[in-house]
């Protein structure tokens, strides 16, 4: 026994000691003890107590029979003993000292932001006792306002994904940080003398400044190294189209509040592009349509594929994308574009659409916007920005800045230059960042063979991928939410990104690495990002008002650090600059890769949430597949699910068809960010890999594909739309949305119409929504907080971002594959596509539908136990506690929103998600009913929180999950007793309709209509 | 009589009668009949083959109902929309089958049919093991099926009582109600004929157990007073029931507001279609029965033919239904109820409609003829054809309701797994299970009834002494 053991041991009889002078109460520890007897005393001195000598020590022969007796008889008057005696007072203490704002219960947010594409949104994050457990938008930040888009959401999973990497490894062994930086600085030591030529530094691309400047400091250090640059769905054609048009890179930002008219030319600007959120906002914000006489704007988009912004279009123009930039000088062309070449209209479209379209730019001058995609060439992004000047929006409707990007660059070509120096072996040592280019580098640049003659290679990133597989060392990267950084949004303000939890593995952020390449082995992430921005506070770059301190804390307290938005520049896109015509695009099939909108370009493949996510229109899940228009679907001969390949210059890739429509005539859509093979968790080996027919030179549109039938199906699971109906041979139809139209569960007009007849959205009279129940009102719905939602069909875009913050504030579990085949997803709020019209060329509308909460609600009456019940302020709650699972109340629910555990869905065994989950949201498990609560537990923490203050609740202090995330904010949820509450006038609005109103219902949650704003001179 | 002709009634010979019971018959003859099929051993092998395969079936069904307790009722097919599958389709199916045994027994007693007199306690039987079988089902579709007595209303700590206004809750009563009459009257009934085991019995066992559940019957003036007086009460009880129970099952739908569910129509279309499947399940065991057993002297060509009848009488009461409910849903102009009935027409389960009606409306048009009617094995197919009819008429109303409601968006299928079949198929054995060792143990025919039936043709045919 050591010295501190014993002191201790004595320590403890001193105060438990025999016989205290004058006490009621002793405390003793055996009888011997109790008794005072004197062989107790003296063992007390000794570590063996004379007779309990192990045999070891004393050579055998210690203890005798009646010994053993002695002791168990003692031991087992102890046993009695003890039930009657009182332990010694111990103190626990909880905190030593209590942090400040750490109340159990009472979540924390923190502003941070999230690097997507190098591009920053802000948010503020929910933490319970230091776990963040949701993603809010941050409502100060330019890119955000307070929304967030399912990327955002799903990053909390991420953090807590079970598959990520949780250690160094070297050759796939697990090692440690030290060995790491070992050997490391063996290699940096040869560099050194050198210069660095033989390193090299991957990373995707990056807009921090800290980061960049640690990175230029890095290449101070070591002259010749060289840092490239590469995200696989990157902007290098904006990029390249910007310095065309303007003569340097340069950032465009669009004020779409202060468009009219819109053209979209194959471009994703509410979904696809840094700033979608916040431009998903400004152009709602023209869409709200309060009374038939306010100002709407109009969008027109010419694209290949259904998108998610396509969806709201006035005017939406199938069109392969090939063909848009023959389309784009038409247009230009005919608004007087200099310079646009030739002005023909690619072939099937109509010359008045074009003339149309001109005109309504022309008539709206500096009130008009043109925008372009990042798939499209940088010609077309001249064109645009030349059509912009042309019609005054330049500066007004669309201002430029100086690229957010740090270091903006053609990114191909730096990836293309690092091949080609690791090829000629002049590359020594490469560290990659946070990217996968193995998987994800064109299938024309051979990386991976290049890669293997780098003598020593490591990789960064959260997941063991297929870089790290190929690397000697692999270092776990930290998550956005676990180390310290900085991010500029869509406007160049720039946001700390602030950590919120300590890094669950050890990683460590691009930041700590180029720090370690730098030499400075201890430097914490907080410290460079502070030191770098007190430099600048200092340099007087920022308007600093007061200390530095001040000016740090508001500005973490912020989520923003004012003044760094880039001020816009002159525009002056020079027409002059637009590329000459080349040949028209080859007739016959294209095949466009765009990012996927679940997983984007693979590095979200691991994120069940967004596997499971219904992807927008096609609603497949769990899979990626060749799009493919209902009429080149019959021509090809090949139906859903049908296995093909997709053939050109030699590659060819298999994948499922999906006859989607809304897919333009000879144009098929492959997203990317499928197929991967390594470190994905549940997304290995999920979908095709689209990078494999992907070439730096033709890095999105392919022309000239052919597409050969295999004999193969694929299994491909949807939530909806399995119901396109054949006739010899043909798609003529989709049942699903017939019957929709029929039953008007979507109701649409024309602005013309709601100026001509501002109810037609109304249910005819005779189809009264009060009609006479047999049960009567349990309560005064007249009286207190009455809760109500209303959607805006004219402002949903569709995005999901809704989905998946339901998923993470409602402990949502995800089912998997062959679950959701089985119809047993477990989605609370669903989008819902409708198609009207030729399904070769159909309008889309969304719709999202989550629990009505009913006044005179089907569910509740025929639950046999009352699980689901009624309360005072109109919710419709369920009580999972009383559940016995007869599934009744979901069989009688008209919306079919209910959802059912048929299994122990849930993950109650993988610690990692444990913290993940929301504390105030009971776990599922197997055998209960579950659906949309209207977020109840944020209702009853506010209303606490209003009671105890002795108020009542403000309109809008409640926000529901998908009311907060959702980017147009199409969802509205508040008091209806509130004369003034948002959602008051709005259900006051003649657009005004609810879902299945004639069964009496009386659904709390109630939709407007969706208008659209055709031009007059297009018909049909 | 002599010796010899009662040797001969006693015999196998196949004696086909249009009588009730056939002619000759004594109060010895029925007697020894009845009960050496019970306490002559060894059993035969065709029994034991029987039960064995029974046996096979009910081992099938503790399998499955083992996995769905482990797993949760996710093994079988049923998903959102359709959340309800096999389980509620064979719970309707075997309670519709249960209706067949007390309508015999009680509501031809009141109607003093005397035929029902040689199928009543079989068919009484076939109710209590249907309504068994119906039973499992309501528990093992529930989520939480250890939490069923919630459905009950038992005195809790907390205050929480079942919810009233569910149709399931009326369920669990009519069904409950149903199975204590049944069993009850089952058992009235059979306390004589226990008692004549009793008497007749050579081991000392076998007349131990009979003498203890014959409940020291003496065959007493009073017992045979309280008897009668306590079986027109019983019958008295049972015979609303058969119309309740099946129009409470029929609640379990209309009430819904699901097109294809909600339906004023339900009550009696759910009750002459289980009397219907009742009877074709009467037929079904009848048949086999009287010809393995014997029994064509007291199974008369009368008794066939009259359920025949009852069988075409309720079939065309089903098929009026089926016609009316589509006329409805074209006739309201209710744009729900007309695509629901386009869809089970033309949808994806068109051909398991089309079936069905084939089943239960055009198949058993045949009964009207009388040489069909009186051709045991032509009858037997018919009972199966009705059989499978009604159980497909259940799985369409069910299923095809279900699986395309409202919102287009959330429409679905249900394929049934291989679970969902072997907790159906399971259910047979159980059923048979318990026929099997009832048609061995128990007298499947009231001897004292037909004792009765006896001296009543007796004194019919020689009214005059």
């Amino acid at each position: 026994m050591n010295e501190a053991k014993k002191e201790m041991s004595a320590s403890k009889l001193v105060q438990i000691g025999p016989k205290p002078e004058g006490t009621q109460k002793r405390f003793w520890r055996s009888l011997d003890e109790f008794e005072g007897a004197p062989a107790y005393q003296k063992g007390l001195k000794y570590e063996y107590p004379e007779g309990r000598v192990p045999k070891a020590l004393t050579g055998g022969g210690g203890l005798t029979r009646r010994d053993i007796l002695k002791l168990m008889g003692a031991s087992a008057g102890l046993a009695g003993a003890t039930a009657c005696t009182k332990l010694p007072t111990e103190k626990i203490v909880p905190y030593v000292r209590q942090p400040e704002e750490f109340v159990p219960g009472i979540p924390v947010f923190f502003a941070t932001a999230m690097p997507f594409m190098g591009v920053g949104s802000g948010m503020l994050v929910e933490s319970h006792l230091g776990r963040p457990t949701k993603v809010e938008g941050n409502p100060g930040h330019p890119s955000s306002l307070g929304s967030m888009n399912l990327f955002g959401q799903a990053s909390v999973l991420t953090l807590y994904d079970p598959d990520r990497s949780q250690v160094p490894s070297h050759f796939g062994r697990v090692a440690t940080w030290e060995e790491f930086i070992a050997e490391l600085g063996d290699h940096l030591a040869d560099e050194r003398s050198t210069g660095g030529t033989g390193l090299r530094i991957l990373t995707g691309t990056i807009s921090s400044p800290t980061l960049a400047d640690q990175i230029q400091g890095l290449l101070k250090d070591f002259p010749r190294a060289i840092w490239h640059q590469y995200e696989p769905c990157g902007r290098d054609s904006v990029r390249e189209g910007s310095r065309l048009a303007f003569g340097q890179y340069t950032n465009s930002v669009y004020h779409l509040e202060k468009a009219d008219v819109i053209l979209s030319l194959d471009s994703d600007f509410m979904f696809a592009e840094p700033g979608s959120v916040r431009y998903a906002r400004d152009f709602a914000s023209r869409r709200r349509m309060p009374d038939p006489g306010a100002r709407t704007n109009r969008l027109y988009v010419a694209e290949s594929g259904p998108s998610i912004t396509g969806s709201l279009a006035d005017h939406r123009l199938q069109v392969r994308s090939c063909d848009v930039e023959a389309l784009a000088r038409a247009i230009a062309a005919a608004v007087g574009v200099a310079g646009a070449g030739s002005s023909n209209p690619p072939a099937g479209v109509p010359a008045d659409w074009i003339n149309a379209v001109a005109n309504d730019l022309k008539a709206h001058r500096g009130a008009s916007l043109v925008v372009t995609g990042d798939i499209q060439p940088p010609a077309v992004h001249a064109v645009v920005h030349a059509m912009n000047e042309a019609l005054g929006s330049a500066d007004q409707t669309v201002t430029y800045t100086v690229p957010v990007e740090a270091n903006a660059t053609d990114e191909t070509k730096s990836l293309k230059e690092l091949v080609a120096a690791m090829d000629s072996g002049s590359v020594r040592t490469l560290i990659v960042m946070g990217v996968n280019p193995v998987y994800s580098a064109p299938a024309d640049v051979p990386f991976l063979a290049a890669m293997q003659k780098v003598n020593f290679r490591v990789h960064l990133g959260i997941f063991h991928d297929e870089t790290a597989a190929q690397c000697q060392w692999h270092i776990p990267e930290a998550h956005y939410l676990e180390a310290w950084g900085d991010v500029r949004g869509h406007d160049g303000t720039v946001s700390v990104v602030q950590p919120l939890i300590s890094p669950l593995y050890g990683g460590k952020s691009m930041l700590e690495m180029v720090a370690i390449l730098r030499g400075q082995t201890y430097a914490s992430g907080h410290d460079m990002v502070r030191d770098y921005w007190q430099n600048q506070a200092t340099a007087a770059h920022l308007p600093v008002a007061g200390n530095f301190e001040d000016f740090w804390e508001t500005s973490l307290n912020n989520g923003t650090i004012a003044g760094t938005a880039y001020p816009a520049r002159a525009g002056g896109a020079k027409a002059g600059a637009i590329p000459a015509a080349g040949s028209p695009a080859p007739e016959g099939m294209e095949l466009v890769l765009r990012p996927s909108p679940s997983v984007w370009d693979g590095s979200w493949a691991s994120n069940a949430w967004l596997q499971e996510l219904p992807q927008p229109f096609s609603k497949l899940t769990w899979d990626n597949a060749l799009l493919v228009n209902p009429a080149n679907a019959t021509q090809l001969g090949v139906k859903q699910a049908d296995i093909v390949k997709v053939r050109v210059d030699g590659r060819e890739i298999a994948a499922p068809v999906f006859v989607l429509p809304g897919q333009a005539a000879n144009s098929l859509t492959l997203h990317l960010g499928y197929g991967r093979t390594v470190g994905a968790g549940s997304g290995t080996n999920v979908g095709a890999n689209a990078y494999e027919i992907r070439t730096s030179e033709v890095p999105w549109i392919i022309t000239g594909v052919s597409v050969v039938k295999t004999s193969e199906t694929h299994h491909l699971v949807t939530t909806q739309n399995s119901h396109l109906i054949e006739q010899q041979g043909r798609y003529v139809d989709d049942e699903e949305s017939e019957q929709a139209f029929d039953r008007q569960v979507v109701r649409v007009g024309t602005i013309e119409d709601f100026r001509r007849n501002p109810d037609f959205a109304q249910d005819p009279p005779e189809m009264s929504t009060r009609a006479p129940s047999l049960y009567p009102d349990y309560y005064d719905y007249r009286k207190g907080y009455q809760w109500g939602m209303s959607i805006d069909l004219n402002t949903c875009i569709g995005c999901n971002a809704c989905v998946v913050a339901c998923y993470a504030e409602n402990n949502i579990a995800v089912v998997g594959k062959d679950e959701v085949d089985n119809g047993r997803d477990m989605q609370w709020i669903r989008v819902d596509t409708y198609y009207r019209g030729d399904i070769n060329d159909p309008e889309m509308y969304n719709e999202p539908v989550t629990c009505m909460h009913c006044e005179n609600a089907p569910c509740e009456y025929v639950c046999p136990v009352g699980a689901t019940m009624h309360d005072d302020e109109g919710l419709n709650l369920m009580i999972y506690n009383r559940c016995v699972g007869t599934r009744y109340c979901s069989n009688n629910c008209p919306y079919k929103v209910r959802r059912f555990n048929f299994k122990l869905y849930s993950d109650w065994t993988t610690p990692s998600l444990f913290p993940l989950r929301n504390p105030d949201v009971t776990v599922r498990s197997r055998g209960v009913m579950e659906k949309c609560t209207y977020c109840v537990q944020r209702i009853r923490e506010t209303e606490i929180i209003a009671e105890r203050e002795e108020r009542t609740i403000n309109d809008g202090e409640i926000l529901t999950a998908c009311q907060q995330t959702c980017p147009t904010k199409a969802i509205v949820f508040g008091d209806i007793n509130d004369l003034n509450s948002d959602v008051r006038k709005l259900k006051a609005q003649t657009r005004q309709f609810g879902l299945l109103r004639e069964l009496n219902t009386r659904p709390r949650t109630t939709y407007l209509a969706r208008l659209r704003n055709p031009n007059p001179e297009i018909k049909g | 009589m002599d010796p010899a002709e009662n040797d001969k009634l006693t015999s196998t010979a196949v004696v086909e009668t249009d009588e009730v019971l056939a002619p000759g018959h004594t109060y010895r003859s029925v007697s020894d009949r009845v009960s050496d099929m019970v306490l002559t051993w060894p059993v035969g092998y065709r029994w034991a083959a029987g039960l064995a395969l029974a046996l096979g079936l009910l081992f099938v069904l503790n399998v499955a109902l083992g996995w769905v307790f482990t797993i949760g009722v996710g093994v079988w097919g049923i998903n959102i929309p359709v959340g309800w599958g096999f389980a509620i389709t064979n719970f309707v199916w075997w309670i519709g089958i249960g209706h067949a045994g007390t309508l015999i027994s009680a509501f031809l007693l009141l109607m003093r049919q005397k035929w029902r007199t040689s199928i009543n306690r079989f068919a009484e039987a076939m109710t209590i093991f249907a309504v068994a079988c119906a039973g499992l089902f309501p528990l093992a579709h529930m989520g939480r099926p250890w939490l069923f007595y919630w459905m009950l209303p038992y005195p809790d700590t907390m205050g929480v009582w079942p919810q009233f206004r569910s149709p399931l809750v009326w369920d669990v009563f009519a069904v409950s109600t149903y199975l204590t009459v049944s069993l009850l009257f089952w058992y009235t009934g059979l306390l004589p004929d226990l008692a004549t085991l009793r008497d007749r019995a050579k081991k000392r066992v076998t007349k131990m157990i009979y003498g203890i559940i014959a409940l020291g019957w003496r065959g007493s003036a009073e017992h045979w007073s309280r008897y009668e007086t306590c079986s027109l009460l019983l019958a008295g009880l049972s015979t609303p029931l058969v119309v309740s129970v099946h129009t409470v099952v029929s609640f379990d739908f209309t009430i819904a507001v699901i097109p294809g569910w909600h339906s004023t129509i339900f009550p009696p279309y759910f009750v002459a279609g289980a009397i219907y499947s009742g009877f074709a399940m009467v037929l079904t065991l009848a048949i086999p029965l009287r010809k393995y057993y014997h029994l064509e002297d007291f199974i008369t060509m009368k008794h066939l033919d009259f359920m025949g009848k009852v069988m075409l009488a309720t079939g065309l009461v089903v098929a009026y239904s089926y016609i009316m409910e589509a006329f409805m849903a074209f006739y309201s102009g209710n744009p729900y109820d007309r695509y629901m009935m386009m869809n089970r027409m033309t949808g994806p389960y068109a051909k398991v409609f089309w079936t069905l009606i084939f089943c239960n409306l055009i198949g058993p048009q045949v009964l009207w003829i009388s040489k069909i009617r009186r051709n045991p094995w032509f009858l037997f197919a018919i009972s199966l054809v009705v059989q499978t009819g009604m159980w497909l008429e259940r799985f369409v109303i069910i299923v095809t309701s279900l699986h395309r409601d409202f919102l287009p968006s959330s429409w679905g299928m249900f394929y049934p797994t291989r679970w969902d079949w072997m907790t159906f198929l399971g259910t047979l054995g159980l059923f048979f299970t318990l026929f099997y060792l009832f048609i061995r143990f128990m007298p499947m025919i009231a001897i004292h009834e037909l004792r009765d039936l006896v001296h009543k043709t007796e004194h019919e045919k020689a009214p005059a002494h």
